[in-house]
């Protein structure tokens, strides 16, 4: 069985590209070009020097000692915090800028929740010269003050999207209906695995560079470059993808999933997409969709802004499905409680999205020998507020 | 299976070639109980087809006024199964051809066979799902909506493809929807010269189907520049900020379709 694409933009039952016929053209044009330019090989060079030279790649794979006593097993830690503006998100718009240059559009549009996405597109787009809008939920604007500023500082333009629930699902609704207006000169950076075909597909072989880069560096510290476990957390699913990628065939190696489960499943507060979503249709692409029974998208919650989204990429609803990757999830206080507890460990604060990874090493019974990778999304700088809201510490 | 019957939208553009005029609302707006009293009051009034907008919490392709009877329909309590009760009296009363509007996603929770059913048994004449591309309609859902009756409804843009609308055109038997420029939904005060070159191209192509012109159609000035260059014109937004501000329903809506047809009808 494939995990990957086919021929038809499906992941089994998911994927495809459920859009109005105003973007056809606009997806249409990405689809019968994106694997053309990505795989030339002017594009990779430019590609990877900037991964290298800009974002800082490749990324230590870093041996957490005393985390490792902590949870009697041999734990690494794949260091995305250390990327350029703090997270994996870099990876996935440095390579769509170029390809934006590619397709000769002068215009970028983006959504973004937390802000890192963002921040993320407003600095590549300072780097390329390009204009840059981002739409950003109302509530999450004044949630992520200092994104906003960071995205304004950058030259970026960031739309307040003040319909619906005023959060991301409405941004990227926002961002669409830009898209719409704007068919010729603009290009729209997704920034997860998420949207209609070819994005998923797109992004994940963007955030690959993660799993190409932590199977050269466990092969040099462990003489394997096949962990027993990879653990990431999944909003949109785009660090996740690009952790488990290279893996996806080595079905020795256990991949686990960490969903947000906010205030616990059952509270009516939560995230876990897996557990309370069913098949749908949200921007673009069938997955798996937290809705009313009337179809109705419901707005997901968690501590952690980057993980609210009521949906997952179609990959991982597949990957979910055939049971390749273990779904698991966290609540906010145990999030909370593993972010904390790698801060006084490694001396590592890491963003609240990654904590969730974390705080699946409590979940699972390792054997001692066992060589777990987290995948350690982004750094904590942002979440500042919230662990001093949150205050345990 | 694939003997078609002729349904009410095949009659209309047999018998109507000009100046038909076709009106978009949403269900369960302003007030829940409103949906059928309104298509009674069009009918009347004198319009020639009518949209029922399914509420979705998402509307990727809709402006601001549709987005915003979508939420408060939904805020009303709208459901798809509501809807459908509400539209079991619909054929005591309506005669003229009758489409439902909205995204995919409630039609596949609802259940595609059940929605279908529930469309025959109601008297729906077609469906416009914008975010179903022909690719999945064919593959997926073309048997089943034939096999009610229901005829799909296909949007065509500035920046469709001559290939892409004979295809469209191929595969639709109904009307084809001209979106008249590249945006969302709603209502503009003028056609523009681009506009109305692009409703030539595409009147020249000759096609099987009649066009509708939607989007951004809002007065008579509108309607008239786009039914001269197809069969008729589309009203959505403009219609919904009438309704927001009625009053008497009956009356607002006798005087808004007077108004617009003016001398084309
Ligand atoms: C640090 C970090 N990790 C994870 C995520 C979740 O996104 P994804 O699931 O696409 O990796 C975000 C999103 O903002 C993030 O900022």
């Amino acid at each position: 069985m494939s995990y990957l694409v086919d021929k038809n933009g499906y992941y089994g039952q998911f994927g495809g590209a459920f859009i109005p016929e105003m973007l056809h053209p606009n997806v249409e044009e990405l689809k019968e070009n994106y694997l053309q330019i990505i795989e030339a090989r002017e594009f990779q060079e430019e590609f990877a020097q900037l991964l290298r030279d800009y974002v800082g790649r490749p990324t230590p794979l870093y041996f957490a000692h005393r985390l490792s006593e902590h949870h009697n097993a041999k734990i690494y830690l794949k260091r995305e915090d250390l990327c350029h503006t703090g997270a994996h998100k870099v990876n996935n718009t440095i390579g769509q800028i170029i390809l934006a240059k590619k397709l000769g559009k002068n215009k970028v549009i983006a959504e973004t929740g937390a802000g890192q996405h963002g921040v993320a597109t407003a600095t590549v787009c300072a780097l390329m010269g390009m204009e840059c809008v981002v739409y950003m939920g109302k509530i999450d604007m004044e949630r992520q003050r200092p994104n906003v500023e960071r995205m304004r500082i950058l030259g970026a333009t960031v739309v307040p999207a003040t319909s619906g629930s005023q959060t991301l699902k409405d941004a990227t609704n926002e961002a669409m209906r830009h898209w719409i207006s704007n068919p010729l000169d603009t290009h729209y950076i997704i920034g997860s695995v998420v949207g209609p075909h070819p994005y998923p597909d797109m992004v994940a072989r963007f955030q690959s560079v993660i799993s190409e880069e932590m199977k050269l560096q466990l092969k040099a510290a462990t003489g394997n470059e096949e962990p027993n476990y990879v653990i990431a957390c999944v909003g949109g699913g785009s660090n996740a993808a690009g952790a488990f990628y290279h893996y996806l065939d080595a079905e020795e190696v256990k991949l686990v999933a960490v969903e947000a489960a906010g205030k616990g499943i059952n509270s009516g507060e939560s995230a876990a997409t897996c557990v309370l979503g069913k098949a749908g249709v949200l921007h673009g692409s069938k997955t798996l969709l937290m809705q009313t029974e009337d179809g109705q998208v419901i707005e997901p919650y968690s501590i952690s802004a980057g993980l609210d989204y009521p949906g997952i990429g179609p990959m991982h609803a597949h990957l979910f499905e055939t049971g390749r990757v273990k779904f698991e999830n966290a609540t906010d206080e145990e999030a909370m409680l593993a972010g904390i507890e790698l801060s006084r460990l490694e001396g590592i604060i890491p963003a609240i999205e990654s904590a969730h990874a974390l705080a699946a090493l409590s979940k699972i019974s390792f054997k001692p020998d066992d060589v777990v990778v987290v995948n350690l999304s982004g750094r904590g700088d942002k979440d500042l507020e919230t662990y001093i809201r949150w205050g345990k510490y | 299976m694939n003997i078609k019957v002729t349904n009410r939208i095949n009659e209309l553009f047999e018998h109507k070639k000009s100046g038909i005029l076709s009106v978009y609302y949403t269900a369960g707006f302003p007030k829940l109980n409103d949906t059928l009293d309104i298509a009674r009051h069009l009918q009347a009034a004198g319009a020639d087809l009518i949209e029922i907008g399914i509420p979705f919490s998402d509307p990727v392709a809709d402006g601001p006024t549709i987005q915003q009877s979508n939420k408060q329909a939904l805020d009303n309590g709208m459901t798809l199964k509501l809807l459908f009760s509400q539209l079991e009296e619909l054929r005591q009363h309506v005669q003229i051809p009758v489409i439902m509007m909205g995204y995919i996603n409630p039609v596949i929770q609802f259940g595609v066979d059940n929605f279908c059913k529930a469309c025959e048994k109601c008297g729906i004449d077609g469906l416009i799902l914008p975010d179903l591309p022909i690719k999945e309609y064919v593959a997926d859902y073309k048997d089943k909506f034939e096999a009610h009756g229901l005829r799909n409804i296909f949007l065509i843009t500035p920046q469709t493809a001559e290939s892409r609308i004979r295809e469209i055109d191929e595969q639709s038997d109904g009307f084809i929807y001209m979106v008249s420029s590249a945006s969302t939904t709603g209502a503009k005060a003028h056609v523009v010269q681009d506009q109305i070159a692009y409703f030539q191209r595409v009147r020249a192509m000759q096609l099987k189907n009649q066009t509708l012109v939607g989007f951004g159609i809002s007065n008579k000035e509108t309607f008239e520049t786009a039914v001269q260059n197809s069969n008729g014109a589309i009203i959505g937004s403009a219609f919904i900020n009438l309704l927001e501000k009625s009053v008497d329903l009956e009356k607002d809506i006798k005087s808004f379709v007077e108004a617009i047809k003016g001398l084309s009808s």
